[in-house]
């Protein structure tokens, strides 16, 4: 039963999101304030809808009701309840409701928060959105319906991946979709003023917290992907350039830039019309993602839903919201004009090398992912595009904006004087190359990932705290006003200090663990020791024996290993390799002792037949420095997100009495 | 990321790729041929190296490159030899030839073209470089700014 009323929740979303479509973009049209109005009522209710499906849905999977054929496919009456109601979306059918859930939950926060949005605006984002909405939900209920019944339930379920059942998956998606659909809004807003014809830094200033709150949320899932690949796969891989991975990681690139293009519009009401394609593009590279996923189109490690009739409907969304968007962008963005003037030397140049590095960095991903379909479609080539090809064309871009990010950040708006705004930054810079070549001449290794990695690191750390210290007139004034002043700072100067060094420390763990991981692989029996060299620490790894154990729906052999250094033992690791009985799949569970200068990491496997276990060990430096990087920028966002001008922007009580200034 | 690896499931159960009895007793020749396998695909994977695969076929191919070496080919020989047998299509770094050349070279390509088009954008809202004044202009400001003074 509850099913059904799920199903008819999601047919009764359509209907509503229909009506959003049109009623209010007419009456916006018309100046008809009354059909304006009901995108407000509309978008919360359709919202109500969709969560209304979604709980059915969870319902169907935390009573593990069989008769859905979903629930069936991916279910399984042993698993653990966690992973019943997280396995809601951990197939294509529950994945697609989740997006559209965020989707519509994305509409219902601008209905409810944007009350001081200009009617007109808000009646034309809420139309669009719902324009989206429309896309999804008819492809939802036409060809990925999660609530069709089998009319034989089965006794029980053929369970989920097990790989899926880990909590570091389980919470991948609804971060990623957070992300992904997120961007939606600024492709709302975007559409919304080209059809206004009207860009104006109150309009960045109503985008710019939708973009940052979808881009921290992209942030965290890239990096819960990555960091659950790390300890999942076996191998400690965390990034493969896989097409799925690339389908997130290009928005993100996308969604960056538009971060800062947003900034000159807001600040300086220039780079208008560029900043309103790349809120089109951002979002048009997460329903790329989502067509690559979904479509089986270009093979991928995580190709699934395989379906030529779902490729097709995606396919065709994504012809219309692209294609319309933009030639409605050809036709309309003229009408935008810039105001600012800058000279070459000033922020805004430096944002717009900004933009142009990361954009070209998304293409070069974008055409690295799509080229093995190109080759073979135009030119009958079969071949791959691989790691060893993106690791190459790709990070020469990442080196520059690390490169040019902490001279264009303290650059002063419109017009700067090169030689006095880089004069705090040169002893930085010098105290980078010095590391970067104590590196080199430390180093045992002959790659030159370490030291510019370390240098590129160290500039943006030091860059960022440069930046901070200049505001705060640090040494120029007493101590106790540069504190004063940092706590009165706003907010998103912080966060912007806070996010650029973050991106410093998650290339410092890149360069550490691919410069300076080792590796042993090797056949141990019960009583074995062996040495494994660290890259400062030789660890000497001691085999205590592996036993059977049984879990809820695996069983495993759990293989018994101390860590010592020196004689003394610093770590117990137990690696377990699991047989999922229900599903007939074997998996490893690396087990990892955490370290802040690095991470020990055993993987136990088959049984030999002359007797002992295969083992692999690594000891992998500053591994965690990756996703704690990634955090770090997320954070920054976050402390942007809640700098004074959203809230008063968003609609928040307006605090009328001023922040009072700091004498000096 | 996330389907994460159905894949994994269907063709490379994650356990193990390498396999310690496949290690070769140098280390020197062991380590180039990590270093190719990292290059070439896994056939039956979808877009894993060799390295990274734990698919029967991933093993062969690995004993092959090792086979080769131990033979005193050279890398790009061994190379050489696994695209005569299975194609381009083995190398996860395409080649940089034909049709190719438009891959490798759209991202230099991008960033001189998108340059440009910033360089000029930027050229164009240039401001007018106020930053010397006139002696005439400085002395009527200090006066200005005097006046300001006396009557403010």
């Amino acid at each position: 039963m509850t099913a059904e009323i799920g199903h008819f929740s999601l047919i009764l979303a359509l209907v509503v999101a229909l009506v959003q479509m049109t009623v209010p973009m007419i009456g916006a049209h018309k100046g008809w304030s009354n059909w304006m109005e009901l995108s407000v009522p509309a978008a919360v209710s359709q919202f109500a809808l969709t969560l209304l499906a979604f709980a059915a849905l969870m319902y169907a999977f935390a009573t593990s009701d069989f008769s859905l054929s979903l629930v069936t496919a991916n279910s399984h009456s042993l698993k653990p309840m966690l992973y019943k109601l997280t396995g809601t979306w951990g197939n294509h059918e529950g994945s697609m409701l989740l997006w559209v859930l965020i989707l519509t939950l994305f509409g219902a926060l601008v209905a409810v928060f944007g009350r001081n949005l200009p009617p007109h605006l808000k009646a034309r984002v809420l139309s669009v959105q719902a324009a989206i909405a429309v896309a999804f939900l008819a492809f939802l209920l036409f060809t990925s319906n999660p609530f069709l019944r089998l009319a034989f339930p089965p006794l029980d379920g053929q369970g989920l991946n097990p790989l899926l059942q880990d909590p570091g998956l389980a919470f991948h998606p609804p971060f990623l979709y957070l992300g992904y659909v997120g961007l939606s809004m600024s492709f709302s807003f975007a559409v919304a003023a080209l059809i206004e014809g009207r860009v104006d830094a109150a309009w960045a200033r109503w985008v710019r917290p939708w973009t940052l709150a979808a881009w921290m949320f992209l942030t965290i899932g890239i990096a819960l992907g990555s960091w659950w690949a790390y300890y999942e796969l076996g191998w400690g891989g965390w990034w493969f350039w896989d097409p799925v991975e690339n389908a997130s990681f290009m928005p993100w690139l996308v969604a960056t830039a538009l971060l800062h293009s947003a900034i000159v519009v807001e600040k300086r009401e220039s780079l208008k019309t560029w900043t309103i394609l790349l809120a089109i593009l951002a979002f048009s590279f997460s329903l790329i993602g989502t067509f690559i996923v979904r479509s089986g189109v270009i093979t991928s490690v995580h190709a699934f839903a395989n379906d030529p009739e779902r490729g097709v409907f995606i396919l065709m969304i994504l012809a219309v919201a692209i294609g319309g968007s933009l030639t409605l962008f050809a036709f309309r963005a003229n009408k935008l004009e810039s105001k600012g003037v800058f000279s070459l030397v000033s922020r805004e140049t430096g944002l717009i090398l900004n933009n142009v590095l990361l954009i070209v960095a998304a293409f070069v991903v974008f055409i690295g992912t799509i080229w093995p379909l190109v080759a073979d479609l135009t030119f009958g080539r079969k071949l791959s595009v691989g790691a060893p090809f993106f690791d190459l064309a790709f990070t020469p871009f990442m080196i520059l904006i690390a490169m040019a990010l902490p001279i264009g950040a303290m650059l002063p708006w419109k017009r700067a004087d090169l030689a006095r705004s880089i004069k705090p930054l040169w002893g930085m810079m010098a105290l980078s190359v010095a590391l970067g070549a104590l590196v080199l001449v430390v180093q045992t290794g002959t790659l030159m990932m370490a030291p510019i990695g370390v240098t590129l690191a160290t500039w943006l750390l030091l860059g960022a705290a440069a930046d901070l210290g200049q505001r705060v007139r640090l040494g120029k004034t007493e101590l106790r006003h540069s504190l004063l002043r940092l706590f009165k700072l706003p907010r998103a100067d912080i966060g912007k200090a806070v996010a650029h060094a973050g991106l410093g420390i998650t290339i410092f763990g890149i360069s550490a663990i691919t410069a300076w991981q080792t590796e042993d692989i090797r056949v141990a029996r019960a009583g074995d020791s062996f040495m494994v060299k660290g890259a400062r620490i030789t660890y000497e790894i001691r085999f205590d024996g592996a036993k059977e154990i049984t879990g809820p729906n695996y069983t495993a052999t759990e293989g018994d290993f101390a860590v010592l250094v020196d004689g003394q033992q610093v770590a117990r690791l137990k690696p377990q390799k699991r047989f999922y009985p229900v599903s007939n799949m074997p998996t490893t569970e690396a087990a990892i002792d955490i370290g802040f200068t690095r991470d020990v990491y055993v993987v136990i496997g088959d049984a030999q037949d002359a007797g002992g276990y295969a083992v692999r060990s690594y000891i992998k430096p500053f591994a965690n420095w990756i996703w704690a990087g990634a955090i770090i920028m997320a954070l920054g966002g976050l402390l942007s997100l809640t700098d004074r001008r959203y809230r008063v922007a968003a609609g928040a009580i307006r605090r009328q009495t001023p922040v009072p200034i700091v004498a000096e | 990321m996330r389907y994460v690896l159905i894949l994994f499931l269907l063709f490379a159960t994650p356990v193990f790729s390498v396999q310690p009895d496949e290690v070769l007793t140098d280390p020197v020749l062991e380590s180039r041929a990590r270093d190719i396998s990292q290059g070439l695909r896994c056939l039956v994977c979808r877009n894993e190296s060799i390295d990274d695969s734990n698919a029967g076929l991933a093993r062969d191919l690995r004993l092959l490159v090792r086979e080769r070496i131990m033979q005193g080919d050279s890398d790009t020989e061994v190379v050489a030899f696994v695209v005569s047998r299975y194609g381009e299509y083995v190398l996860l770094r395409p080649e940089f030839n034909g049709s190719n050349l438009m891959l490798w070279a759209a991202g230099p390509l991008m960033l001189g073209i998108g340059g440009l088009i910033g360089f000029a954008f930027v050229r164009r809202r240039r401001t007018v470089p106020a930053d010397s004044l006139t002696a005439e202009e400085s002395a009527r400001l200090t006066e200005i700014l005097r006046s300001d003074v006396t009557s403010g």
